[in-house]
């Protein structure tokens, strides 16, 4: 018995739920239900630790408690139509294999949105590496994207957008955070249900094998250490070929009408979606180990039944209808075998031919797992790296050389050696390309298109987590409107260190709180999300970076904007926070860090109620066609907003800025860098004024130089060719990625 | 004018493919199944871009082995039109429907972006309607888009004006910095003898609409149809 | 001059997603009596024979650069030519 309570410890149980188990069960557990235990009471499954946090979305919390948790988020656009979308990690298995890590990542994500009947129409990759001057960050981030697009090239969906960041926090733990986007019919979405006493259970796609035995027990609820690099069996490789089929089919097969509950497959394999499918329909399962059809020999129920091969989907189909469901896989060159029954006791009963392996109540399962309420601690380096005082820090020389800098900077620069990687027009939806403030994607039949965004600072988390993860909200919200589209909701991807660190549960939670109020603000719902804990390595915790994902709507496509400056004369304005004279923007910023070599400060003030105004205007401007370009300042401020609009419109453009030096560079929130003709100057002031929003006139697109004319008293001014810059825009990453190494 | 999409296991730009015709187009259009064995009642068939098979092996190399291959080969032969885009360009290599074979760039990465073409040979079904020399703004998207045929095969296309495309800069200057994927003398497309079979490795169906951002791959439907209703006069 | 044949195949437990689908499509071609399908990589090296210990050089390489330990197995052979 004590040889049990050893095993679970091995495998990620403490002994309180050891013992909470045998309550459970009224007497020791089989090695094969420890098994199950073990890796649907983890972190990444269970949420044991997040949850009571994640409680504070609203969203959560009301799915929670009327029991309706489905695997994505749906939001309606109208015309009948739905807009399903999540974002999820595989953080882990790509810094321990980067091409299979992010692969599978992306497979995994794909079948969460197909799952629910949704045809995936794109996807967004948020990434995060350490500096590029290691060659080992180098070796990730070329894995990485290359897995992205082997997986998401092959099988049809776009990766349209994204973000990368860069720095030394992130370099033995990368973050791979893809986001999926499907679209839906709002009367045909599919249950994750298992209902109908007797309805045959169907396991369809891929055979099983021994892959990734406990990979989310071990690798996502565990620090990465030297032994997880040797990890072997943990890490799978995806079969994108089969994942094509694998849509084409179950769509197929569900417009059949006679599949009554589907659930994909991924962490916890056939053990998740068993008890998860039951535990929802109020049902149980019984199924038989030797009915699922695998690709090892000799394989025991145990390995069966925590095996995460990739690629397989389990359907609950309607009895009778077995061969109609069946048929469309075959067709498609899938398997589509019977493995069990739904039952009405409760349990999931796990046989081996006529034996009993394993016979577990599926709610003690799916949501048995006891919460923790970890301990916050507000770190100590919050005091120290609030008190530094910025504004005593010296101004710089030459305003031009730090916009150089800044430019080069990987964070900063162009990211289009990574995007042309990915096919990001297939499907034919594609309106607004890459390397824009969001993507735009029409949806045919309709006049409309959505945009998708994903963003997350986490250098200003580091600084303030409520701050920062508020910044998060807003910035994906002011991507969307700069494209002409309303934010419709939410999804998240919260990346953190280890939970059980009172500091970093203390970031957790501040993150949680400033992103649920920032949403509630905005009147955006967080329909689904994912938590990913212990992103550290002995040396360095990751910044606290609570990704958000957000999705908006075009009522009219031909009604959008992009970043570009589009034609000499037009004017260049400032919509939005104008010059105050005080060091706000400039602590926690890339200037800070690139010229100063600092992470310190508080974040950017943000006022919500004056960024949601902001929104508004510049929607309502696109609205009326006044704007030939609309960009929102970041990372690197004004003077990089409006050096990339010059960049992608291959335009110059003659600026004044009545403020210092590092004033071009402070990352002030809500900011919008516009250009606009000249006879559409007055309609968009009556607008500003309207929503209360200043204007400032920053300038003339024209010419092929970007020259700006600066200081209080406007005494400073540097001038770039526009070819130069780009050029040094453009190539900063390749240069890097080229280094010996 | 009645067209064919082929659907192998893996193919992506089926629905593009079936989109452009039948709704930019307006032609009937229905997809052909890769295990379908005739092709009667059409006048043109597209092998449309993707990953058939997953590209697993070699691109193409599965693909060609489809019962519908041994239709689209001998409706070739009795002159009917086969438009092969991208993977369907290396299907049809594969197949021996063209000569040469596409490998993998020589960048050793994918890449996807607009680029420019020059139009060499307005004498095919699938050119008629553009001008010799005319550039066309036309999406690439490819791992596996660099040509390659022996000094044999290249002399041939080129005597008997067959190769169809080449990569060039925006103003029609075909120079190697503009060739994205190491290609044999900047070929982008090329047809076979009979001048009904032609592939291309970038996307015209990806450059129909003026929403997409180019409605220059348009012209090559277009000639398609204008081709055909001249042929029934 | 010696040349060493280096075979990198994917471990046993990992699926060989190629192997699968070449499988298949040599079955339809009604190659029928095949068991099991797997696919890798061939690298030749031709070495210079200047006193080193080759299998100790060669081995070096397969372990970092020739073969990811995460997911593959190596094995070579060494001839003269």
């Amino acid at each position: 018995m004590s040889d049990l309570r050893e095993l679970a410890r091995e495998l990620g149980l403490n002994d309180e739920e050891y013992q909470r188990i045998v309550e459970i069960l009224g007497r020791e557990p089989t090695y094969t239900e420890l098994g199950m235990y073990s890796v649907m009471w983890s972190e990444h499954c269970g949420y044991k630790y997040s949850r009571p946090v994640l409680r504070l979305f609203k969203t959560y919390r009301e799915a929670q408690d009327a029991k309706a948790m489905e695997n994505a988020g749906v939001v309606s656009i109208g015309d009948g139509l739905g807009v399903v979308f999540k974002m999820e990690s595989h953080n882990h298995p790509s810094a321990v294999e980067p091409f299979q890590g992010a692969a599978t990542g992306v497979g995994g994500i794909l079948r969460d949105i197909f799952t629910m009947g949704a045809r995936p129409i794109a996807c967004l990759d948020s990434l995060r590496f350490g500096g590029l001057d290691d060659p080992r960050v180098r070796y990730l981030l070329d894995g990485v994207v290359s897995g992205i697009a082997f997986y998401g090239n092959c099988v049809g969906v776009p990766t349209v957008g994204g973000e990368v960041y860069f720095n030394d926090c992130y370099k033995g733990n990368p973050l791979v955070n893809v986001m999926a986007v499907g679209l839906v019919r709002l009367d045909s979405i599919a249950r994750a249900r298992a209902s109908g006493v007797g309805n045959p259970v169907m396991l369809v796609g891929a055979r099983t094998g021994r892959d990734g035995m406990h990979g989310c027990s071990i690798l996502a609820s565990a620090e990465l250490s030297e032994e997880s690099l040797a990890n072997r069996p943990t890490v799978q490789a995806g079969d994108p070929f089969t994942e094509k089929l694998l849509i084409e089919a179950t769509l197929e097969a569900l417009a059949t009408g006679h599949i009554v509950g589907i659930q994909d497959m991924g962490a916890a394999g056939i053990t998740c979606s068993t008890c998860e499918t039951a535990a929802k329909g109020g049902t149980g399962m019984k199924i038989d180990v030797l009915k699922v059809p695998r690709r090892e020999e000799g394989m025991t129920p145990y390995e069966v039944m925590l095996s995460e091969s990739q690629e397989r989907m389990l359907c609950i189909v309607e009895r009778g209808h077995e061969e109609d469901v069946a048929a469309v896989f075959r067709k498609w060159g899938l398997n589509a075998a019977i493995i069990g029954e739904v039952t009405d006791d409760g349990f999931v009963t796990v046989y081996e031919g006529d034996k009993i392996v394993a016979q577990v109540p599926a709610v003690s399962l799916a949501d048995g797992c006891p919460t923790y309420y970890l301990e916050t601690s507000e770190p100590e380096y919050i005091q120290r790296v609030r008190g530094y005082d910025v504004s005593s820090l010296p101004e710089p020389d030459d305003a031009g050389e730090v916009l150089l800098r800044l430019l080069a900077s990987p964070t900063i620069a162009s990211k289009e050696m990574i995007y042309s990687q990915y096919d990001h027009m297939v499907q034919t939806n594609t309106v607004v390309l890459p390397g824009a403030d969001a993507s735009v994607l029409r949806i045919k039949g309709t006049g409309k298109a959505i945009a998708l965004t994903s963003d997350c600072n986490g250098r200003y988390c580091y600084l303030d987590p409520y701050v920062g993860a508020q910044i998060a909200v807003a910035e994906a919200a002011r991507n969307l409107s700069c494209c002409g589209a309303k934010p419709l909701g939410v999804t998240d991807c919260l990346n953190f260190g280890n939970p059980q660190k009172p500091e970093v549960f203390w970031q957790f939670k501040r993150a949680v709180e400033g992103m649920a109020a920032a949403c509630e603000h905005f009147g955006l719902p967080v329909v689904s999300g994912n938590v990913s804990f212990y992103n550290e390595t002995p040396e360095r915790t990751i910044f606290p970076t609570p990704v958000v994902g957000m999705v908006g709507l075009l009522e009219d496509v031909e009604r959008h904007c992009t970043s570009s400056f589009k034609r000499e004369g037009d004017l260049v304005l400032l919509l939005g926070r104008g010059i105050d004279g005080t060091a706000d923007g400039i602590g926690g910023s890339e200037y800070l860090k690139v010229v100063h070599g600092l992470e310190v400060g508080n974040p950017p003030r943000l006022d919500l109620d004056f960024e949601a105004r902001l929104h508004e205007l510049v929607r309502a401007c696109i609205w009326e066609g006044l704007l030939s370009s609309a960009h929102d300042c970041s990372e690197g401020g004004v003077a990089v907003a409006v050096a990339e609009s010059c960049i992608m419109g291959g335009l110059g453009a003659a600026v004044e800025w009545r403020g210092s030096a590092s004033s071009l560079f402070a990352e002030v929130q809500s900011r919008v860098v516009v250009s606009a003709g000249e006879e559409q100057t007055s309609r968009i002031l009556e607008l500003a004024s309207e929503f209360g929003i200043p204007v400032l006139r920053l300038g003339v697109v024209g010419g092929s130089d970007l020259c700006v004319r600066y200081g209080e008293c406007g005494d400073k001014e540097f001038r770039f060719g526009v070819e130069q810059i780009a050029g040094i825009w453009t190539n900063a990453i390749p240069r890097l990625m080229k280094a010996a190494g | 004018m009645k067209f064919g999409v082929v659907v192998f296991p893996g193919s992506n730009c089926d629905a593009d493919c079936y989109y452009v015709i039948k709704d930019v187009m307006g032609q009937p259009v229905r997809y052909v199944w890769h295990q379908e064995r005739t092709l009667n009642g059409l006048d043109c068939v597209v092998l449309p871009g993707g990953f058939s098979y997953g590209d697993y092996l070699r691109t193409g190399a599965i693909a060609r082995f489809s019962p519908v291959m041994e239709a689209v080969s001998d409706f070739a032969e009795r002159g009917g039109l086969v438009l092969g885009i991208c993977n369907g360009f290396q299907i049809l290599c594969e197949a021996g429907l063209l000569p040469g074979v596409l490998m993998q760039n020589t960048g050793l990465k994918f890449i996807c972006k607009f680029l420019h073409v020059r139009v060499e040979t307005t004498n095919t079904p699938f050119t008629s309607m553009c001008r010799v020399g005319q550039v066309l703004r036309i999406p690439i998207a490819h791992h596996g888009g660099n040509y390659f045929a022996d000094e044999a095969t290249l002399a041939e296309l080129k005597r008997e004006d067959r190769v169809v495309l080449r990569y060039s800069s925006p103003s029609g200057d075909v120079a190697p910095e503009y060739n994205p994927n190491g290609s044999l003398d900047n070929i982008a497309g090329i047809c076979n003898k009979g001048r009904n079979v032609f592939g291309l490795m970038p996307h015209p169906e990806r450059a129909s609409e003026r929403i997409l951002g180019s409605e220059d791959g348009r012209l090559i439907f277009a000639s398609i149809l204008n081709s055909f209703a001249k042929q029934k006069l | 001059m010696p040349k060493a044949k280096v075979l990198v195949t994917l471990k046993p437990t990992i699926l060989d997603a190629q192997g699968q689908v070449i499988q298949n499509a040599l079955e339809s071609l009604g190659f029928t009596n095949l068991k099991r399908v797997r696919m890798g990589k061939y690298i030749e090296l031709t070495l210079e024979a200047d006193g080193r210990d080759l299998n100790q050089e060669v081995r070096e390489m397969c372990e970092k650069l020739l073969a990811n330990p995460v997911m593959e197995d190596y094995s070579f052979e060494i001839v003269e030519c």
